[in-house]
C-alpha cells in the first residue's frame, strides 16, 4: 500500500519537474538583475553571496543564528547528568 | 574513545594546525573571495572532530572545556545582534559603515573586476567574525558533548548491549 | 525531456530518501533517509539558478565581462543546510537516548514497549 502511494507521488513529481523552465535559461529575473548591479557601489562588497545573506537579507540569518543556538541548547541539556527531579 | 597508533597521531599534530589556519583564512577574506562565516566555522570545527578522533577523548577533554565554548558561542550570537542595531536610524540591519571611510572597514572598492582590497564592506566583515565564532563554538560542543554521553554510558557497567537483529 | 535532466535526478533522490524512512525498521537508517530528502531539496535549489555558461558572482579576479549564475538561491541554500545540520544533531541525540532507555533500535519493538 505504501509503494503505491510513493509511485503516485513520483508520478506528479515527473509531470512537476518536467515542466519546470530548461536548465540553464532562467529567463529575465528582475531581483538578481538588481543585486549583480547594485552590491559593489552601495554596498562596497565583491562577493554577492554573501552581501545578499549579510546584507540585504540580514533578518534571515538572525532567525538561522537563533535555531542553531536553539539546537545546540537543546542537545547539551538533553545529556545532562545528576540528580534530577529535585 | 582510545588513541590511535603513533603514525596516526604524528600526522593529525601537523594536520591540525592547517586546518585551523584555513578556516580562519576562509572566515576572515569572506567579504572578497567565496567563503564566509559559516562555511570557515565548520572547517575550524572538524580540525576539533579531527583531533577527538585521533588523541582519544580523555586527552582532549581537560584542553578544550565545554564551559568557555558555551562563552564563546553566546558572545559570538550577541555580537551579531549588536551589529544589527549599529544603523539603527534608517533601518534595522542597515549598513552604516560602507561608503563613510572610516578606519573599520569603510573603503569603497573600484566597480568591475579587480583584485579585492581588504578594507571594503563595512559591516558585512564583522559579522562574518560573529558568525564563524559562534559556529564553531557551536559544533565543537555538539561534539563533546555527544562524546561524554557515551563516555558516561559505558563506564555504567551497560556497554555494547545487543543489537536490534 | 533529457535536457531537464537534474531535475529527474532531484526527483529521484528525494523518492529514495523518502522510501527509506517509510520502509526501514533500523532507526540510524531513518536518520540517513530524512539527510537524503534534506539533500535533495538543497540540490534542486541551487540547480534552478543556472545559467549556461556562467561564472561564479563574485567579482574579485574575475575575468573578462561574463554573464553569472543567480545569487540568490545560493544564499537560501546557506541557511538550509545549516538547518538540516541541527535537526540532524537533534535526531541523532534523541536516538542515543531510545537505545540507552530501551536496550534496542526497532522501530516496531519500541512501539510495543511502552515505557
Amino acid at each position: 500500500m505504501y509503494l503505491v502511494a510513493l509511485l503516485l507521488l513520483g508520478g506528479i513529481l515527473w509531470q512537476g519537474l518536467v515542466s519546470v523552465h530548461p536548465f540553464g535559461d532562467p529567463g529575465e529575473v528582475p531581483m538578481d538583475q538588481y543585486y549583480l548591479e547594485k552590491a559593489q557601489p552601495e554596498k562596497a562588497a565583491n562577493n554577492v553571496v554573501t552581501a545578499i545573506v549579510f546584507d540585504y537579507r540580514g533578518f534571515d540569518t538572525l532567525g538561522e543564528g537563533a535555531v542553531l543556538f536553539t539546537a545546540i541548547c537543546s542537545v547539551a541539556a538533553l545529556f545532562r547528568q545528576g540528580g534530577h527531579g529535585k | 574513545m582510545k588513541p590511535m597508533s603513533v603514525i596516526v597521531r604524528t600526522v593529525s599534530n601537523m594536520f591540525t594546525w592547517f586546518l585551523m589556519v584555513f578556516g580562519a583564512y576562509v572566515i576572515v577574506h569572506g567579504h572578497l573571495t567565496p567563503g564566509g562565516g559559516f562555511q570557515g566555522g565548520a572547517v575550524v570545527a572538524t580540525g576539533i572532530a579531527f583531533l577527538l578522533v585521533a588523541q582519544g577523548g580523555d586527552r582532549l577533554l581537560p584542553w578544550v572545556r565545554p564551559l568557555y565554548l558555551t562563552f564563546l558561542e553566546s558572545l559570538g550570537l550577541l555580537a551579531f545582534l549588536a551589529l544589527g542595531f549599529l544603523g539603527v536610524r534608517r533601518a534595522f540591519f542597515y549598513n552604516a559603515l560602507a561608503n563613510t571611510g572610516s578606519f573599520w572597514f569603510g573603503q569603497p572598492t573600484p566597480l568591475g573586476a579587480n583584485s579585492g582590497v581588504l578594507g571594503t564592506s563595512g559591516t558585512i566583515a564583522l559579522m562574518n567574525l560573529a558568525v564563524g565564532l559562534e559556529v564553531m563554538a557551536g559544533l565543537s560542543m555538539i561534539l563533546l558533548v555527544m562524546f561524554k554521553g557515551i563516555r558516561l554510558y559505558e563506564t555504567q557497567g551497560k556497554g555494547e548491549a545487543g543489537h536490534d537483529r | 525531456m533529457i535536457g531537464n535532466l537534474p531535475f529527474l535526478v532531484v526527483g529521484a533522490l528525494f523518492l529514495i530518501g523518502l522510501a527509506a524512512v517509510v520502509f526501514e525498521r533500523n532507526l540510524i537508517k531513518i536518520a540517513i533517509g530524512v539527510s537524503l530528502v534534506e539533500s535533495a531539496v538543497n540540490l534542486f535549489l541551487i540547480v534552478l539558478g543556472y545559467r549556461t555558461g556562467g561564472a561564479i558572482p563574485v567579482f574579485t579576479m574575475a575575468g573578462k565581462t561574463q554573464t553569472m549564475v543567480l545569487p540568490t538561491p545560493q544564499a537560501l541554500t546557506l541557511t538550509a543546510i545549516v538547518i538540516g545540520l541541527a535537526t540532524t544533531a537533534l535526531m541523532l541525540s534523541l536516538t542515543m537516548l531510545l537505545y540507552r532507555h530501551y536496550g534496542t533500535l526497532d522501530v516496531r519493538e519500541i512501539r510495543r514497549l511502552r515505557g
